[in-house]
């Protein structure tokens, strides 16, 4: 704790909140702009245990902003430099490295033994994966994003409730906005921007006053300006928010119907090279993907049960066919997951 | 009343502010009225599929009204990151 004097020694701040941070543990998504600033300040402070996930490697174009990186990690992964980076620095701090992208297929998974996890993505599909995960585990999160000069921040799925999906309902078309790719980002913006998603995670994990929840930080590199728009959970149906909204079954529900009734029609929503691994008997394999693209002939007068590997593609999957088709669908609740954790074989 | 632009819609637009002047002499009541009416003065607009609205720093819905002395922001989604 020798190392944590100065902070300890803050007024407001002190002991027992070092003890809290180390106790934490933080899933950072993406160790690029964001992540770095972040992993850095969290690794540093003394936060317990950091999970980072990225599948991707370093390129000399990262360089410029992603400031944990050197020259001669090009080419290699981002959470494997990091890992070592942040050791170095801290022995301390428990480091997973997960080199995989995070989605609707590991989130939930993934999610698992963490206190709180950092939107540090840079693209709309990741962001509201991370945010229907957080939900379905009851995961509150530090979201952040950046556009030109400007950043956001707040805090989802915490006390009020409040999730990205209040705030922005319909995910963009992927052309409709442009990400830092294409329109470029100066390199300190993420820096500044990656150091207020690490100031909101010290304040949820250490009980500090303050907090983004249900506040959105509009911050203005050019002009210094700084706003918060106070939020409100949306009075329109989520897409796929906590299971009462969509008609779902509990996993032990269902293991009953598959016994008793033989004729259920059973979707399941996973991709193939899942569903091959292991699957329920008379179950159709539609990917979530296709699914939601095709003319599928799905029309049928009979309930349809949707099921995935952890109840999440298979929850949106329930909400569009509910909504598109009109079609009276069910989630199971916990996906082929739980079903095996009980003991079924598959 | 005036509007502040953020994301995509200041590129859009190509400032950081807007008057309502600008959208001529129809003085819009509810914030969904305010949409319409700038939407079809920047058509690129319409393309967004999530455009969030704050009024006077609290989130807005379509029905919200509006009065002269109003600020409105307009607040899109962001991807970077």
């Amino acid at each position: 704790m020798k190392r944590y004097n100065r902070q300890i020694r803050l007024k407001g701040f002190g002991m027992e909140a070092q003890k809290k941070l180390s106790a934490s543990s933080v899933l950072v998504v993406g160790a690029g702009g964001l992540g770095v600033p972040v992993l850095q300040y969290l690794n540093a402070m003394g936060t317990g245990c950091l999970g980072i996930v990225d599948d991707d490697v370093v390129e000399l174009s990262n360089l410029h902003r992603q400031v944990m990186y050197s020259e001669a990690d090009v080419g290699k992964y981002k959470a494997d430099c990091a890992s070592r980076f942040l050791q170095a620095r801290n022995s301390e701090t428990t480091i997973e490295v997960i080199k995989e992208r995070f989605d609707l297929s590991n989130g939930e998974n993934l999610l698992h033994d963490y206190d709180l996890l950092i939107d540090a993505t840079d693209n709309f599909q990741a962001r509201y994966d991370i945010n229907d995960c957080c939900v379905a585990r009851g995961v509150p999160y530090v979201y952040a994003g950046l556009q030109g000069f400007e950043g956001q921040v707040s805090v989802f799925n915490h006390h009020s409730g409040i999730t990205y999906r209040d705030v922005f309902p319909v995910p963009p078309s992927p052309l409709e906005i442009p990400d830092c790719n294409t329109n470029g980002v100066l390199g300190v913006l993420p820096g500044i921007i990656g150091n207020f998603q690490a100031m909101e995670a010290v304040k949820i994990l250490c009980g500090l006053d303050g907090l983004l929840d249900g506040k959105l930080l509009l911050f203005d590199a050019l002009q210094h300006t700084q706003r918060i728009i106070r939020l409100k959970k949306s009075a329109v149906k989520q897409a796929l928010t906590k299971g009462d909204e969509i008609e779902s079954v509990s996993s032990a529900a269902f293991r009953k119907l598959l016994k008793t009734n033989s004729n259920m029609k059973l979707i399941d929503v996973r991709e193939p090279d899942e569903y091959e691994a292991g699957h329920i008997e008379g179950s159709r394999n539609i990917p979530l993907d296709t699914l939601q693209k095709s003319e599928l002939d799905l029309a049928t007068e009979a309930t349809v049960y949707v099921i995935c590997a952890s109840g999440v593609r298979s929850a949106r999957a329930v909400s569009f066919l509910q909504r598109e088709k009109n079609m009276k669908a069910i989630n199971v609740d916990g996906g082929m997951n739980k079903l095996k954790k009980y003991g079924m074989d598959t | 009343m005036e509007i502040l632009l953020f994301g995509i819609t200041r590129e859009i637009i190509g400032q950081s502010s807007l008057n309502t002047e600008v959208l001529g002499t129809d003085k819009p009541t509810t914030v969904k009225d305010l949409l319409a009416l700038i939407k079809e003065r920047f058509p690129a607009l319409k393309n967004l599929s999530s455009l969030s609205v704050a009024v006077n720093n609290d989130y807005a819905s379509p029905e919200t009204p509006l009065t002269e002395n109003d600020e409105i922001a307009l607040i899109p989604p962001v991807s970077g990151g």
